[in-house]
This record gives structure tokens, C-alpha cells and sequence, in this order.
């Protein structure tokens, strides 16, 4: 992956940046003078300290932290928004920063003028906008459009047509701010096609992100930074490995049973095992309670942002016919298929009356980690099989 | 890297002429937007403003009696007052106010000042031809001096430049400034002899009638005056002496710098400060 002989397309030398945040702001004539020693009062916030890195020409280069880690801070420098505190950045050839799209778009002009003003921002003349309009009127598919005010567009419309002149920008170097984290499936569809045909002209990318699938999908190198300093740069899959580790530290004791909460004494887990496979994910459940009815259970996986990720209910899918009446326990073996993609995930489990009230519910039940992130989009309720007896 | 930095701190290259074209004509849609009449405006207003004027200071104040072509000396005045007025608080706001820009993508922040005071001067110039025309009408002999004009109205724009440079860096931190400026410049109209004629100012005090010319403003609009209007306007050089009738070229020119060099050291952190 790594080729030493490439040329360096952005060199990162001891960077730090600080931030002078004001306790209270006091930027007026009155507080000046009845507190003249108080303006002082501000607190220094170390958003980078003392990070350093190349980036080759050619590289696909990800940048991955928390919320708050320094990642925009970084990328606002290397655009040279901000200035550094202390250190350097050499930026070798042209660079567009497209932190944003449709920078300066004012809803008051027209579709066509906004084309214009944003062109200008992204430092095309008039002419090359001119010799370029009706192919990025094409792309956004606005034809319609062009000569109403962009406060009329929807919020879908304004980000394809910003997003179509942003394309054009011809630079070496490319700075990218999680643009794809908005538009429709048909919009991220463009927005993936883009990044394939950057890949393959071999442009040179910065990208800042969140999403693991994204840095997976498309980045050659990928760096990590936490609390202003860097962790780690190198290939993506290490990096992303950290990455995870840093945003679960609890992610070691993973096979223990962290809380149960247990609404109804109805139920009792006896036993639980899980396996995670390449393609599978299965679950077997032991449970012992007195069993008066059938059984009726919901099985949903959340991802570490508590959002159901995989989810399985029995009477909303009309599977009514697990019947155990009768004995004092119950197995429950449920395969999904593996779809997910990298990072922790947690396990609820309910058991269920016939109009899907809740019995008895045991919430995170059981943790599990995915290493390796895959697409799959065949399955929609990615479910293999489901055993009951 | 240093390369690129100068490059794209050159106005005159492709993308900042590019970036400044669109900005001022941005700013011309946007201020006549709705408005029925759209760009007449920009020459309506100083039509009615010299309607006015000619009612109140040629039959109801009659300061202007010894001065020939009183109304369009008074009209010539008032437009290049309110010029001034225009470009400098409007350069105050526009660097806060373009935050969201300047937040997000990187370019040289003094085209947001000269982008908004181009677009006063486009005003003026367009307020200066109505100018013009009373002047014709009202029967005015247009000399060799007339040529002079030019160069006045660059000096104007350049003091109005400095100014604002200045000005629009500041009100970054020091949000008190816009109601500073606008009592500063209520307090300016009256010390500059534009409503009145200088000589009221000279009956009065010599010594004041002096350090009233040392004023830029005051010594362009008295200039101008001299220049389109009636040779018999006073200018600086008729009650000063000569090292100090150079006074207000050299403020301009300390203007002009101080705010250059000002607006740049401080440009490089309006992005977080702002």
C-alpha cells in the first residue's frame, strides 16, 4: 500500500491550534470599562496538539474521530480557514475545499445566479462557468428550475445543484467533509459514483468522517485522532480497529451479561450463547418460566448509537405458531444473516403476549463485536432460519 | 504553499476577479430586488433628494446666495457624503456579516470589503451623472479643472477604503462600533462644509476654517466642487499654507496603509473569531 517514491501532496509538520474561548463575552464598550482587567478571562481549548503526517499524492486519505476530537479543526487548517497556532502545513498543488457544498448560495438569487456565485467560490471565471452550465444544469437534473429563487427549492434540490458545480472543480487535491451524510438513495448513489471515478483518476482526497463504511469502502490510508493528537495513521483496517476500541473501552468484557432487566418474574434466562460468523449471527436462548400460551418473543440488535440494526418480532411478523404450552422452559435459536457492518452491537431481548405486549424484557442481554464490515443488501429482515421449541 | 498564498492574495487573479464580480453583482440583485423600479432607483434617489434640497436651501434657508449654481453644489455635497457614509458603514458590517463564507471556505477576506465599497462607488458614480446633468442645466461652465475630478473621486474611494478596511477588522471583537460610528458620523456631516458654504466657517474662526480643511473628506468634496461646479468653491490650499495643505493626502495615504497592513494580520483569524 505504501510507496515510499510517491511525491507528498500535503505535509502536516507539528501542527497545534489553540482556541481563545471567552468565559463571558465581554466585547463591548460597557464591560470594558467597569471591568477593565476582567477581559482577560478566557480559556485556552487545545484543539490539536503537536500533530504531524503526510499524505502521498494519489491517497484516498480518511480521517476518523469523535465527535469533538479535532477532526474539522484539521481539515479547516489544512483549507487554510483557520491559521495554525504553531508548525506548518506545504500544500503541494491546487486545492478545493469543498467543506461544505453550496458555499454562498444565497436563497434570495435564482437557481442560475447561485450557479455563478458558487463557481466564483470555487474560483472558475465567468466564462468557464458559462462553458459549463448546461452540463451541471444536466447533472442536477433542474432544468425546470434554473430561473426560480433557490429559497423555492427543496432542501433535496439546493444540495443536488451544489453538489453538481462542486464536481466540477478540477483541483489535485480534494477536502471533503462528510458531504454524503445528506440527499435521497438516488443522491448518495451520485455522491459514491463520484468517489469511485476521484479513486480511479487517482486524485488526491481528504475525507472526514464518522462512517466506518465509507472510509472502508473508499479510503487507502486512514488516520485516527482523539483529543486533538493523532492515535494512528496507517491502513485503513488497523485504524478502524482502533477507532473501535477507543469508542467502546468496555468492548473486553463484550460475553458479559451487563444488566438484565427483568420487567415481569415470568421469565428467567438460564442460558444464552452467541456466534457470529462471515454469514451468520446466531443466538440461542434458554429460558424457564410458566409457559400458559404460545410463545411470542421479539429479538432486536442495536448498533452502539442504540439504533435497531437487525430486529426479529414474532407477531408482527405473524409467526404465531411457536407452541411450548405446557413445559417450564423454552429455547429460542434465531439466525440472522450477517449484515452488519463493523462495530459493537447489543442484544434485546422480550418475550411477547399475542397482542405484543411486552412479558418479560431482558435489554442488552448480550454484547458482540464485528470486525470485519461487508455489504449485503439482498435480505431485507436478514433472517436465515428461526428455531423454537 | 508560498507560492499559492500569493497567488491567490493578487486581486487581479483569474479566481479573486471572478469571486469579486460575482460578489458585486450579487449585492446590486439583492439591494433592488422586489422593488418595482428596480435599478432607477439608484438614480431616482438623488433626483428627489435634489428636488428637495433646491426647495429648502434656495427658497426657504438661502445660506448659498454669493455661491453660483448654489443647488448643485449643495446636491454635489450630499452624494459624495453619503457615499462616504455607504461605503464606510456598510465595509463595517460586511466582514461579520459574510461569517458564513468566511467559516467555510478560504479566499482573500478583502474582497468582501472592496466587493461592498465597489458597489457604493457604482452608486455614486451613476448619482454623479445626475450631478452632471443639473449641471448642464443650470448653466455651468465645465473648465480644464473638470478633468481633476477623476483622481478626487479615486481619493475618495481609496479614504473610503482605508476606513472601512479598518473599520470592518475591528467590529470582528468589538461589537460597539457600528453605534460608535454611526454618532461619529452624524457628528462629521456637520464638520465638513457640505450644507453650508465654507465661508461661514472662515467669518467665524480663521483657525477653525483651517483644521475643518485638513479633513480629507472636506478637502475632496471643496475640490469637486471647485472642479464641476464653480471656481469659486474654497479649497484647502486657499486657507492653509503649503507643507500643511498636503495634510490630507497624507491621511489618506496612512489610512490607506494602516488599514492594509491592519486587516491583514487580523484576516487570518476572523474565521474563528467571528
Amino acid at each position: 500500500m505504501i510507496k515510499n517514491n510517491r511525491e507528498v501532496a500535503i505535509k502536516i509538520d507539528e501542527v497545534s491550534k489553540d482556541f481563545n474561548l471567552p468565559h463571558e463575552l465581554n466585547n463591548n464598550l460597557k464591560q470594558r470599562l467597569l471591568h477593565p482587567l476582567k477581559r482577560t478571562s478566557t480559556e485556552k481549548q487545545h484543539a490539536l496538539k503537536d500533530v504531524s503526517f503526510e499524505i502521498k499524492k494519489g491517497d484516498f486519505f480518511g480521517i476518523v474521530g469523535r465527535n469533538g476530537s479535532g477532526k474539522s479543526t484539521l481539515l479547516k487548517i489544512i483549507a487554510e480557514i483557520y491559521a495554525p497556532t504553531k508548525g506548518n502545513v506545504t500544500v503541494n498543488g491546487s486545492l478545493t475545499p469543498f467543506i461544505e457544498l453550496g458555499v454562498g448560495f444565497n436563497p434570495e438569487l435564482t437557481g442560475k445566479e447561485n450557479v455563478f456565485l458558487n463557481g466564483a467560490m470555487l474560483g472558475f471565471s465567468k466564462k468557464e462557468m458559462a462553458s459549463m452550465y448546461d452540463e451541471i444544469v444536466d447533472f442536477a437534473e433542474l432544468e425546470k428550475f434554473m430561473d426560480q429563487k433557490l429559497k423555492n427549492y427543496s432542501s433535496g434540490m439546493q444540495v443536488r445543484l451544489a453538489f453538481s458545480v462542486a464536481i466540477r472543480a478540477k483541483s489535485d487535491i480534494l477536502l471533503l467533509d462528510e458531504v454524503l451524510a445528506v440527499g435521497d438513495i438516488n443522491f448518495q448513489k451520485k455522491c459514491f459514483d463520484y468517489f469511485r471515478e476521484l479513486k480511479r483518476e487517482e486524485k488526491t482526497v481528504v475525507f472526514v468522517t464518522h462512517s466506518m463504511y465509507q472510509v472502508k469502502e473508499y479510503c487507502t490510508q486512514a488516520l485516527l485522532i482523539d483529543d486533538g493528537k493523532v492515535v494512528l495513521t496507517k491502513d485503513v483496517d488497523d485504524t478502524l480497529d482502533k477507532y473501535l476500541q477507543i469508542m467502546n473501552p468496555k468492548e473486553k468484557n463484550t460475553e458479559k451479561l451487563t444488566k438484565v432487566k427483568t420487567k415481569k418474574k415470568a421469565f428467567k434466562v438460564e442460558d444464552k450463547n452467541i456466534t457470529v460468523t462471515e454469514s451468520e449471527i446466531s443466538l440461542d436462548f434458554k429460558l424457564s418460566g410458566k409457559i400458559n400460551r404460545n410463545i411470542n418473543f421479539a429479538v432486536g440488535i442495536k448498533d452502539n448509537a442504540m439504533q435497531a440494526a437487525l430486529k426479529y418480532n414474532s407477531v408482527l411478523a405473524k409467526h404465531t405458531g411457536y407452541k411450548a404450552v405446557g413445559s417450564n422452559e423454552v429455547n429460542i435459536e434465531i439466525k440472522f444473516m450477517n449484515i452488519l457492518v463493523g462495530g459493537t452491537y447489543s442484544v434485546d431481548l422480550s418475550m411477547l403476549d399475542e397482542k405484543s405486549n411486552s412479558i418479560a424484557s431482558f435489554e442488552d442481554i448480550a454484547s458482540f463485536h464485528i470486525k470485519n464490515s461487508k455489504s449485503n443488501s439482498g435480505n431485507l429482515y436478514g433472517i436465515s432460519s428461526i428455531k423454537v421449541t | 504553499m508560498i507560492e499559492a498564498r500569493a497567488l491567490s492574495s493578487n486581486l487581479f487573479s483569474k479566481r479573486n476577479k471572478a469571486l469579486l464580480r460575482e460578489l458585486v453583482k450579487t449585492e446590486f440583485k439583492l439591494r433592488y430586488q422586489n422593488s418595482v423600479l428596480g435599478y432607477a432607483w439608484s438614480l431616482l434617489k438623488p433626483l428627489g433628494l435634489f428636488g428637495v434640497l433646491y426647495i429648502v436651501f434656495t427658497k426657504i434657508f438661502r445660506f448659498g446666495d454669493a455661491i453660483p449654481h448654489f443647488p448643485v453644489y449643495l446636491l454635489l455635497g450630499i452624494i459624495l457624503w453619503t457615499f462616504f457614509l455607504e461605503a464606510t458603514a456598510g465595509a463595517l458590517m460586511s466582514i461579520v456579516a459574510r461569517g458564513d463564507l468566511i467559516r467555510k471556505i478560504s479566499f482573500p477576506k478583502y474582497i468582501i470589503v472592496i466587493s461592498g465599497t465597489i458597489s457604493a462607488l457604482i452608486n455614486l458614480l451613476l448619482s454623479l451623472s445626475v450631478v452632471l446633468i443639473f449641471a448642464i442645466f443650470n448653466g455651468v461652465d465645465f473648465g480644464p479643472q473638470a478633468l481633476l475630478a477623476p483622481f478626487l473621486v479615486l481619493e475618495l474611494y481609496l479614504f473610503a477604503l482605508g476606513v472601512g478596511l479598518i473599520l470592518s477588522a475591528l467590529y470582528v471583537n468589538f461589537r460597539d462600533l457600528s453605534h460608535i460610528w454611526d454618532v461619529v458620523m452624524q457628528a462629521a456631516f456637520y464638520a465638513v462644509p457640505i450644507i453650508y458654504p465654507l465661508q461661514f466657517v472662515i467669518d467665524a474662526s480663521e483657525i477653525a476654517a483651517k483644521i475643518v480643511m485638513l479633513n480629507p473628506i472636506a478637502q475632496i468634496v471643496q475640490d469637486l466642487r471647485f472642479s464641476l461646479v464653480t471656481e469659486s468653491a474654497k479649497r484647502t490650499s486657499d486657507v492653509v499654507q503649503l507643507p500643511f495643505s498636503l495634510a490630507p493626502y497624507l491621511i489618506v495615504l496612512v489610512t490607506v496603509t494602516v488599514g492594509a497592513v491592519y486587516f491583514r494580520k487580523k484576516s487570518n483569524f476572523f474565521a474563528e473569531q467571528i
